[in-house]
């Protein structure tokens, strides 16, 4: 039985022939390897360009049809039952399938099977089978009229060189833009359960309303609220946390990458950068144990001997914990970017009888600022996209509120208690999450293009 | 601009020379060395390394990078307004040799130095000796220009700055117009003061460099190869310059032209393989070396 893996098989051999046949047709139309001089390519060019065009076209027609054929082949299966199932919903007649399917794949098995369901599965094996073939035969003919075309055409002026590389520049392109395509894709699946979300909630109400509860009635006769969806609290928590992770992982991060690059040993420097990285490695889940077990506890008692009034869940307790789960991303990009800097500057500075910390303020930071800027942008986005940790030290309670002594919420910690709920896919509560999701993909995107600014800006002046 | 030397070959009284064959021009080049001595490795200068009034002396010099020796036991002295240029093949220790003056090797990992140096009869290694005021009277200029990423203002003004040496900022723009004057820069320079000093060309960032270095109003300077990354024409301005600051301070020049040496510079010393091999006034060493290995050098069979 021919099968996919089969043809892509055959098409690989296929392939692997035309770059011989190329090989050898252009070493013929050369004259003979001592005149290989006289061809316009090396010969393995023509073997590749031969080898490209029994294989690229075909791969496309194969993938086209993969993706097409079960489909036809599924329809064409409905067509044959009889006339009521055809009438089904959409829902069910893939469930159909699906049992259609199961029984193709416990073929032999001894279970006694609906004999309509069987004569179904059969038929549908059937036509697999005939489109298998047929593919088959389809990617042979491209593959082997490929290699009859572009060997004939073989000769001695032929540019195989410029048409490789033409072909792989095209082949970089497309795989440059998958990044691209996936990022739009996203985006716009969000968009659409947003605006969906939207049309329940008004987006004025989402963006400045100032309280956040999203309880949702399960029953309409049920009692209990319509639910609040104001944003606010849950971006400022976000931001007050990030922001005590920042002023722990910046300053920190900073001075030990320029202690290590500028100051310690060669030894010291060996052993203790690749220690402050495994900091990196730590499961967040980790970080979250200790900032609830050992960090908040300890925040609480030191609040109480002062007399303050600390929860016992507190944005501190996230943020400190975070702050330091984040050096490495700081620490080890600055600390690169103090390397990179040139000798020569360092050179400069010393030879005139600047100190170490004068070369360092006046030289090396502002060299190494836009490299800097991108270490602690990386640092910001992975505090903003921190959940583990919010959830287990900080809490669940949205509270407008600076006081880094109480409870708050994150962004990321709201969407996943919005999505392990169980409300329906499209209540309101469960499309919030996909709103907060946008919100703080554009609050992202806007702080990565200050971020960019920022760099160009400095770099413009620097280089 | 002109050359001083011109036809070398015929002046050289071969009788002068130490240790010159004639027959033996393919014969490996250690066996015209003079004898070593057993205890001081390369003890053996010819010429006249010292003088009688000297800025710097510097005596039985060793540095070592790691278990490298890079320089061997080498005795000279630099004197009063005096360009005394460094010549010899790559990797002879010749940057080695002029960066142990201001210290910079002090920068270096596992770089030792042993031996003497004093600046003006003060042992510049001594203990007590604080690196920073000395570095400030003994400047330096390296083969590529390297401006900091700044105004060019701040470039000259960074120096003065550090040190305090301008009271208010009246002082500092004296200061930095001054230097850049005394460079050769002002003209070109005085109207774009704030403008990156990075966007100069080679030869206008190396005139910066030296009035950076000029600033802080040092005694001695040291070029390492100043001219070797600039064009002809900024080369010649440069070397002009040179023969005015020379009125002030004491030059070192590291060059890898001859010609250069022999335009700009009193005195000149060759070095080979660690080993300071000559020394003498320029002409007499261009002229006239008098070791086989400075003879073999000028006239470009080696290097
Ligand atoms: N930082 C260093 N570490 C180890 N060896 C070095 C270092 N700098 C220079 N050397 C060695 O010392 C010798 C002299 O180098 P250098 O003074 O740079 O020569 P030159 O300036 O005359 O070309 C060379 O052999 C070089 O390999
Ligand atoms: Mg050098």
């Amino acid at each position: 039985m021919i099968t996919p893996g089969i043809i892509m098989i055959a098409l690989l051999l296929m392939a692997t022939t035309g770059y011989y046949l190329g090989v050898r047709r252009s070493v013929a139309a050369a004259g003979g390897r001592r005149l290989i001089r006289n061809l316009h390519s090396r010969p393995t060019y023509y073997g590749l360009l031969t080898a490209l065009w029994c294989g690229l076209p075909a791969v496309t027609v194969f993938s086209l049809w993969q993706f097409f054929d079960t489909q036809v082949v599924a329809h064409l299966v409905i067509s044959q039952l009889p006339a009521e199932i055809e009438n089904l919903e959409p829902s069910h007649i893939s469930l159909l399938l699906n049992d259609i399917r199961n029984v193709i794949a416990r073929q032999g098995s001894l279970e006694r099977i609906d004999p309509a369901l069987q004569a179904a599965a059969e038929h549908y094996l059937h036509l697999q089978r005939i489109s298998n073939t047929a593919l088959f035969v389809t990617i042979m003919a491209l593959s082997m009229s490929a290699l009859v075309v572009v060997r004939s055409r073989i000769n001695k002026g032929l540019r195989a060189r410029n048409h490789v590389e033409g072909i792989v520049k095209g082949l970089l392109a497309v795989c440059s833009t998958i990044a691209v395509f996936t990022t739009i894709g996203i985006v716009i699946s969000v968009l659409y359960e947003s605006l969906r979300f939207f049309q329940a909630v008004p987006v004025t109400e989402f963006l400045f309303g100032l309280k956040w509860s999203p309880q949702m009635a399960i029953r309409s006769d049920q009692v209990g609220s319509s639910g609040a969806f104001g944003a606010v609290p849950v971006f400022a928590g976000t931001l007050l946390i990030s922001g005590i992770a920042m002023c722990v992982s910046v300053p920190i991060g900073l001075m030990a990458a320029i202690y290590l690059s500028e100051y310690a040993g060669k030894t010291f420097r060996a052993i203790a950068k690749p220690l402050m990285e495994i900091l990196a490695g730590v499961p967040t889940v980790v970080y979250g144990f200790f900032a609830a077990l050992v960090v908040a506890p300890v925040i609480r008692s030191l609040g109480v001997t002062l007399g303050l009034d600390v929860a016992s869940e507190s944005a501190l307790a996230a943020g400190l914990v975070m702050g330091i789960m984040i050096i490495p991303f700081v620490s080890s990009l600055s600390d690169d970017m103090i390397n990179a800097v040139p000798q020569s500057l360092r050179d400069g500075a010393y030879s005139l009888g600047a100190t170490r910390s004068e070369t360092v303020k006046h030289v090396l930071l502002p060299a190494a600022l836009p490299g800097i800027v991108g270490g602690v942008l990386l640092a910001v986005s992975r505090a903003i996209g921190e959940t583990m940790i919010v959830v287990m030290a900080a809490g669940l309670t949205a509270n407008l509120t600076l006081n880094p002594f109480k409870t708050v919420t994150t962004v990321t910690v709201q969407i996943v208690t919005l999505l392990v709920g169980d409300q329906e896919f499209d209540s309101p509560k469960t499309l919030a999450a996909f709103a907060l999701g946008l919100l703080l993909f554009v609050v992202t995107l806007v702080l990565n293009v200050i971020a960019l600014y920022v760099v160009r800006r400095y770099r413009e002046q620097y280089e | 601009m002109q050359i001083t030397f011109v036809q070398p070959y015929p002046a050289i009284q071969q009788e002068d020379r130490v240790k010159y064959q004639p027959s033996n021009k393919g014969e490996h080049l250690t066996h015209s060395l003079p004898e070593p001595d057993e205890d001081k490795p390369g003890s053996g200068t010819v010429g006249k390394p010292f003088l009688d009034d000297p800025r710097i002396t510097c005596r039985h010099v060793n540095v070592y990078y790691g278990v490298k020796h890079a320089i061997l036991d080498v005795s000279l002295d630099i004197g009063r307004n005096e360009v005394i240029a460094m010549i010899g093949p790559s990797g002879c220790g010749k940057s080695t040799f002029i960066r142990c003056l201001n210290r910079m090797n002090d920068t270096i990992d596992g770089c030792r130095i042993e031996g003497e140096i004093k600046l003006d009869g003060t042992d510049i290694y001594a203990k007590n000796v604080d690196v920073v005021p000395l570095r400030a009277q003994i400047g330096m200029v390296f083969q590529k220009p390297n401006p900091f990423p700044k105004s060019i203002f701040d470039n000259v003004a960074y120096g003065p700055k550090i040190h305090g040496l301008a009271g208010n900022r009246a002082e500092l723009e004296e200061i930095v117009e001054t230097s850049l004057k005394k460079a050769g820069l002002w003209e070109e320079v005085k109207d774009r003061l704030n403008q990156s000093g990075t966007g100069l060309s080679g030869g206008q960032q190396q005139r910066l460099c030296i009035a950076r270095t000029i600033a802080v109003g040092p005694e001695v300077i040291l070029m390492d190869e100043p001219c070797s990354a600039l064009d002809p024409i900024a080369t010649a301005k440069i070397e002009e310059l040179m023969g005015e600051l020379r009125q002030q301070y004491s030059i070192v020049i590291v060059t890898h032209s001859m010609q250069q040496a022999a335009r700009v510079s009193q005195r000149t010393a060759y070095f080979h393989m660690g080993d300071l091999i000559e020394v003498g006034l320029t002409p007499q060493v261009f002229t006239m070396p008098r070791h086989q290995l400075t003879q073999d050098y000028i006239t470009g069979r080696f290097g």
